[in-house]
């Protein structure tokens, strides 16, 4: 088979003020047709950069220093503008990360594809609308010929990315670049798109160069598979190849790195260091300074491909047959030593115990902003966190959890509902009552680059809590008297060095920021620390070393965590309980194996299987239709029965009561019974 | 004793600014951190040429400030000295002539003739029509035909040689200085200057100096004979106006900032910040006010304080003192009318920041909520401040210039750009066209309004933490150690540059998009 894409020695460059960036430093693959190219990497690694200079739709300040780019034989390097505007979209089009950017807001869908048929087809107008039509259809948008004349607002963010796989799919392309497609889609959601994507791909016989950093969704889309690392591709093979015996050191250590169930309690791998900085000029391997293999040679010599299986290429020395240096087949294991698993003591009065708590947010409208309805972020949801355990809350996003955990703070008033700490009731206190309380609670926010102020050093960051609550005397060193050094101690337990704390939050990285946001949280002696999605903006190597972080934390301290995620495998990994939340309703509740291994409610099950799994053994995903109703008006009855593959004429009636599965595991479900429903749970 | 002091309002808020300013500046010093970043804006070389051209026009503005009354040569019957009723500044007696110098009427630059044709007696008793020679412009020329172009000449040519003699006796002093300051000789200070590997761009600054230095040398020997900038209608000289002028822009530019900077702040940040009825009551409060046309309610305003002022005379000594009320009444009034805009803009800057979850984090510990302004809002919407007080200034100065138009502007007494223009804007459509005062008028009011945004726009940039020079960079890379129980991580990306361009469109790593529930 002919290769469809073939590139040859890639080399684009970046200029900024000082040095030029090498964001993509001499690169080859090649893509047959009607297969699925994966690349994969870290930020920062240089993927979406070689995909832009495939379109040739490289920023102004890049610039593609050699190399060609063979599309069906031709080089698109050498094409003039106008030719190359032929080629975009009708040969090669590209899905963008970020639906919610990549639609113009004021054009109507129609339009916006149309504008994709009238470049590259000519079509009648009414024909344009049949294709429209059909498109809308192929890519799954019911009632495709009213909902094309909407705009992008009334789209949610998976219809919106189907309207994104539909504009690019109009030009009928003979190559798909999708540049992270379901990177800011839920785990449902993006199931889903990508087995949409999968049935295109048969459908049209298209290639597909798909560019993500979650190994999961390569394993179930990929055929062939490169590695990025540092603008550079480290090793190419095969699917079954790469998740049968990944060669290079970084992708073993980025298969290590991943967290779940079965690295409970041992610390996960981490890759220390960062991506270096692609301004310099490499003398050597260009992951040596992280590799924990490395040698000598490794520093000096540029490694050249080596061949280790059949189709199977990796630029590496430790598979340099030449060598004297004798290859070691594992990673070294003294990293994965278990965290001594301090038998948790079970105290029966929970640390924070939350009844019935309720968050409705009024909706105003007119005038005189009279109350026309309520958005039901948290309806109703009890939880009980107990001494030195982690709960964790996991659903989609816009199902309420952060509101949770942010009403459990006061940092957004709670409607109705009762949030005890200690056996003190947190809900109606003012605020110089709360005070005392806010050092037992602190939380640690998503978004480590909006979560520090930009002007404050970091030492003014961690003194704050420090300051305003009073606080005298440390948790981790009791001896501790002046401010700044109570702040030394507070870095070093997030290991970073104290001379940090005189800097300014920009000048961290994404990891560091976080671990900085977790000191600061440390400072008042928190006894429960709410983490929302603390990891969620972050690669996978930081993400690890951000949960062995809180991991170690909670040994040495004793902290209750509520963790707040969508992620399953950190869930496995970190979570002692788990409670799954739909549309501000918990929907299952219990300990952590008893719902992953045995999950009741359908909700669960459906979220459970869509999760991309790097071994093969999970069974088939369970598909949801549709997406989740808005909680203005949430669906009569059992929220989730409009998309329950099980739903029963009883779902939309009334919501269901608790059934007890076990003495510790709940679910809100009329497929089991009702009769031994406890009290405390109706609504 | 001959003379006696005077302290008009303004001048006394002019030198309460001034000794603010060195108190800060004081501040700073003993600050390490601040220091550090205003040490970037002493790096950057647009901003200190604009401070250069800056800090000449401050010093022609605080020795305009600097008021007295001369003694007269009789005593009064108590033999008491008597005082002028005129106040003249420091800056009068430096410029003297210029002040002193006043023709009949317009001459243009370097003229020396009248602009217009008069009657002039003959000394044989005949008259004729003709352009009469002025009375202080080129009355050293005998042959003003021949002569006129060789004098101009080698004066310029003398004030040149001055002014480069001048700026080497500065530049001497000034490698002497740095001499003195880091252990270098003066021959070497000398080439790090000239080699551009200072961390204050002194080379700018020199060069900035000696066209500073040669340009008032220059005028200054030209002006002892000639009007450089020509004279207006009663005959001042334009250059002596437009001089007396730079103290009065000032003045109106900062005061009223001054007075403005509180009300935008405090009302703008409260109504973002507390939202909820604060905010409805801020907002309808800054709409109303926006809605009355703010020339009218300057107007109203204005004409009531010179009803003021008419009915209580007895109250001003001088006039100089008459037209210094009004300027600051002035300035007061502009001040409460042009907080409107910025408020808007704080507010909602404000709304955008307060959702920001390091604001959360500080009510999660509780900090108080006039801690979290000034601490958290208050530095993260300082640029905007900065960037509209300058963008005001300009503004402020020609709303004077408005004002004067329509009459209620600075007293008429008062030399200002405003009174300026407003003089020359009649001028305008005269046969032959009067154009230099307008033109003078314009060219200081461009230098002062560009050196103000150019140095605003350094200052703004040093002050931002995440702006960096790449020199800085450099030096600030962490050198992360192995700590014993946790594995270290990943080392420092210095700034945000050298990390989205990698990743476009968005980070691809955000798994979730940050939505609100």
């Amino acid at each position: 088979m002919s290769a469809l894409l073939k590139i040859e020695n890639l080399q684009t460059i970046l200029h900024t003020d000082n040095k030029p960036v090498r964001a993509v430093d001499n690169i080859s693959f090649k893509i047959n047709s009607g297969e699925t190219f994966a690349l994969l990497g870290e930020s920062g690694c240089g993927k979406s950069m070689t995909a832009l200079s495939v379109m040739r739709l490289l920023p102004d300040a890049g610039e593609i220093l050699s190399g060609s780019i063979k599309l069906n034989g031709n080089d698109v390097l050498q094409l003039p503008e106008i030719e190359m505007r032929r080629i975009r979209g009708k040969l090669i089009s590209m899905i963008f990360q970020e639906p919610m950017l990549s639609l113009n807001p004021v054009l109507t869908i129609a339009d916006q594809i149309n504008e994709v048929l009238k470049q590259h087809l000519k079509l009648e107008y009414s024909t344009a609308k049949e294709r429209i039509k059909e498109l809308l259809e192929q890519v799954g948008i019911p009632d495709a010929s009213k909902r094309m004349h909407e705009y992008p607002f009334q789209f949610s963010g998976g219809m919106k990315q189907r309207a994104m796989i539909a504009m690019a799919l109009a030009g009928q392309p003979e190559l798909l670049i999708a540049d992270e497609p379901t990177t800011a889609l839920d785990v449902t959601i993006q199931a889903q798109v990508l087995s949409l994507l999968r049935q295109i791909q048969q459908q049209n016989n298209m290639a597909i160069l798909l560019i993500t950093h979650d190994l999961g969704v390569v394993n179930e889309m990929a055929k062939h598979v490169a590695v990025m690392y540092a603008g550079e591709i480290i090793e190419q093979t095969t699917h079954k190849h790469f998740f049968s015996h990944p060669a290079h050191p970084y992708s073993q250590q980025l298969f290590a790195s991943l967290p779940g169930k079965q690295k409970r309690h041992h610390k996960l791998t981490v890759i220390g260091g960062t991506v270096p900085s692609l301004t310099q000029k490499f003398i050597g391997c260009r992951f040596a300074e992280r590799c924990p293999q490395a040698f000598a040679r490794c520093h000096n010599n540029v490694p050249e491909w080596h061949t280790i299986a059949d189709g199977h290429i990796v630029r590496c020395h430790l598979y340099d047959s030449t060598a004297e240096h004798t290859l070691k087949t594992q990673l070294a294991e003294t990293s994965q030593k278990p965290i001594a698993a301090s038998e948790k003591p079970i105290s029966d009065s929970p640390l924070l115990q939350v009844t019935d708590l309720k968050v409705h947010f009024p909706v105003h409208k007119g005038l005189f902003k009279r109350t026309v309805g309520h958005v039901k972020a948290v309806d109703g949801i009890s939880l009980n966190i107990y001494k030195g355990k982690t709960l964790a809350l996991v659903g989609e996003s816009g199902c309420g959890k952060t509101t949770v955990g942010k009403s459990m703070l006061q940092l957004i008033e709670p409607t109705a509902g009762s949030v005890r700490y200690d056996g003190r009731e947190l809900i109606g206190m003012h605020r110089s009552q709360l005070r005392p309380m806010r050092s037992q609670l602190q939380f640690v926010f998503q978004d480590p680059y909006s979560s520090l102020n930009p002007r404050m050093r970091i030492i003014d960051i961690i003194q704050e809590g420090i300051i305003a609550l009073d606080i005298k005397t440390s948790a981790l060193d009791v001896r501790s008297t002046s401010l700044e050094s109570m702040v030394d101690i507070l870095l070093d337990c997030v290991a970073l060095p104290s001379d940090a704390k005189w800097r300014y939050p920009h000048e961290f990285s994404g990891g560091q920021r976080q671990r900085i946001a977790i000191a600061r949280a440390l400072a008042v002696n928190p006894k429960l620390l709410i983490c929302d999605e603390p990891t969620s903006a972050l690669d996978v190597s930081v993400q690890a070393q951000i949960l062995n972080l809180l991991s170690t934390l909670q040994n040495d301290l004793g902290l209750a965590f509520l963790f707040i995620t969508h992620n399953i495998s950190v869930v496995e990994y970190l979570a002692d309980d788990i409670a799954v939340m739909y549309l501000g309703r918990i929907v299952e509740y219990g300990r952590i194996d008893e719902v992953i291994e045995n999950p009741k409610h359908p909700y669960t099950q459906a979220l459970l299987s869509a999760v991309p799994k790097i071994d093969n053994s999970a069974a088939a995903i369970i598909k949801l239709k549709g997406e989740l109703p808005s909680p203005t008006s949430p669906p009569a009855g059992c929220h989730f029965h409009p998309r329950c593959p099980h739903a029963m004429p009883i779902c939309n009636e009334s919501y269901p009561k608790a059934s007890m599965i076990s003495e510790t595991h709940i679910t809100h479900c009329y497929l089991y019974s009702q009769e031994n429903a406890s009290n405390q749970h109706e609504h | 004793m001959s003379f006696k002091p005077v302290i008009l309002w303004t001048d006394a808020l002019t030198l309460i600014l001034v000794f603010i300013s060195f108190v800060m500046i004081w501040y700073v010093r003993n600050n390490v951190h601040l220091l550090a970043s205003w040490k970037r804006v002493a790096r950057s070389v647009s901003g200190m040429c604009a401070f250069t051209v800056l800090l000449t026009f401050l010093i022609i503005g605080l020795l305009d400030t600097l008021h007295f009354r001369p003694a007269l040569d009789h005593q009064n019957s108590q033999g008491k000295i008597v005082y002028s009723a005129e106040v003249l500044s420091v800056l009068d007696l430096l410029v003297g002539p210029l002040r002193t110098h006043v023709e009949k009427t317009y001459s243009a630059p370097f003229a020396t003739h009248l602009y217009t044709k008069e009657t002039v007696d003959l000394h044989d008793g005949s008259q004729i029509r003709t352009f009469a020679r002025l009375k202080f412009g080129g009355t050293h020329l005998q042959d003003p035909q021949t002569e006129y172009l060789s004098d101009i000449g080698w004066r310029i040519a003398a004030g040149f040689g001055i002014g480069f003699l001048l700026w080497i006796m500065l530049h001497i002093i000034l490698c002497q200085l740095i001499a003195r300051h880091t252990k270098w000789s003066f021959a070497q200070s000398f080439h790090i200057i000239w080699q551009r590997r200072t961390d204050i761009p002194w080379h700018a600054i020199l060069i900035t100096l000696a066209i500073i230095t040669v340009t008032i040398s220059v005028t200054s020997m030209l002006a002892a004979h000639y009007h450089v900038l020509g004279t207006d209608k009663v005959g001042q000289d334009v250059l002596y106006l437009s001089l007396k002028s730079i103290r009065i822009a000032l003045v109106i530019g900062t005061l009223t900032t001054l007075i403005m900077l509180p009300f935008a702040l405090l009302l703008g940040i409260t109504a973002g910040y507390f939202h909820g009825w604060i905010d409805d009551v801020i907002q309808y409060i800054y709409t109303t006010l926006n809605s009355i046309p703010n020339v009218l309610l300057i107007a109203a305003t204005v004409l009531m304080m010179q009803v003021y002022i008419e009915t209580h005379s007895e109250i001003f000594e001088t006039t100089a003192a008459r037209a210094d009320i009004r300027l600051l009444f002035l300035c007061i009034i502009l001040g409460i009318t042009s907080w409107t805009s910025l408020c808007r803009l704080l507010r909602g800057e404000t709304l955008k920041l307060r959702e920001m979850e390091y604001i959360q984090a500080a009510h999660a510990f509780g900090v108080s909520h006039w801690r979290i302004i000034s601490r958290h809002i208050l530095p993260n919407v300082m640029y905007i401040v900065l960037i509209a007080t300058v963008m005001d200034f300009s503004g402020l100065v020609l709303a004077e210039a408005v004002l004067s138009y329509v009459g209620v502007g600075v007293d008429p007494s008062m030399i200002s750009f405003g009174t300026m223009i407003n003089a020359a804007r009649m001028e305008m459509a005269r046969e032959p066209m009067v154009w230099w005062a307008l033109l003078a008028a314009f060219a200081f009011m461009f230098t002062l309004v560009l050196s103000a945004n150019l140095f605003a726009d350094a200052v703004q940039k040093a002050l931002d933490p995440r702006i960096k020079t790449h020199d800085a960079r450099n030096a600030h890379d962490i050198a992360t150690d192995d700590h014993p129980h946790l594995v270290t991580t990943d080392k420092t990306v210095t700034t945000q540059s050298s990390t989205p361009p990698l990743s476009l469109p968005h980070s691809p790593f955000t798994n979730k998009p940050p939505r609100q529930p």
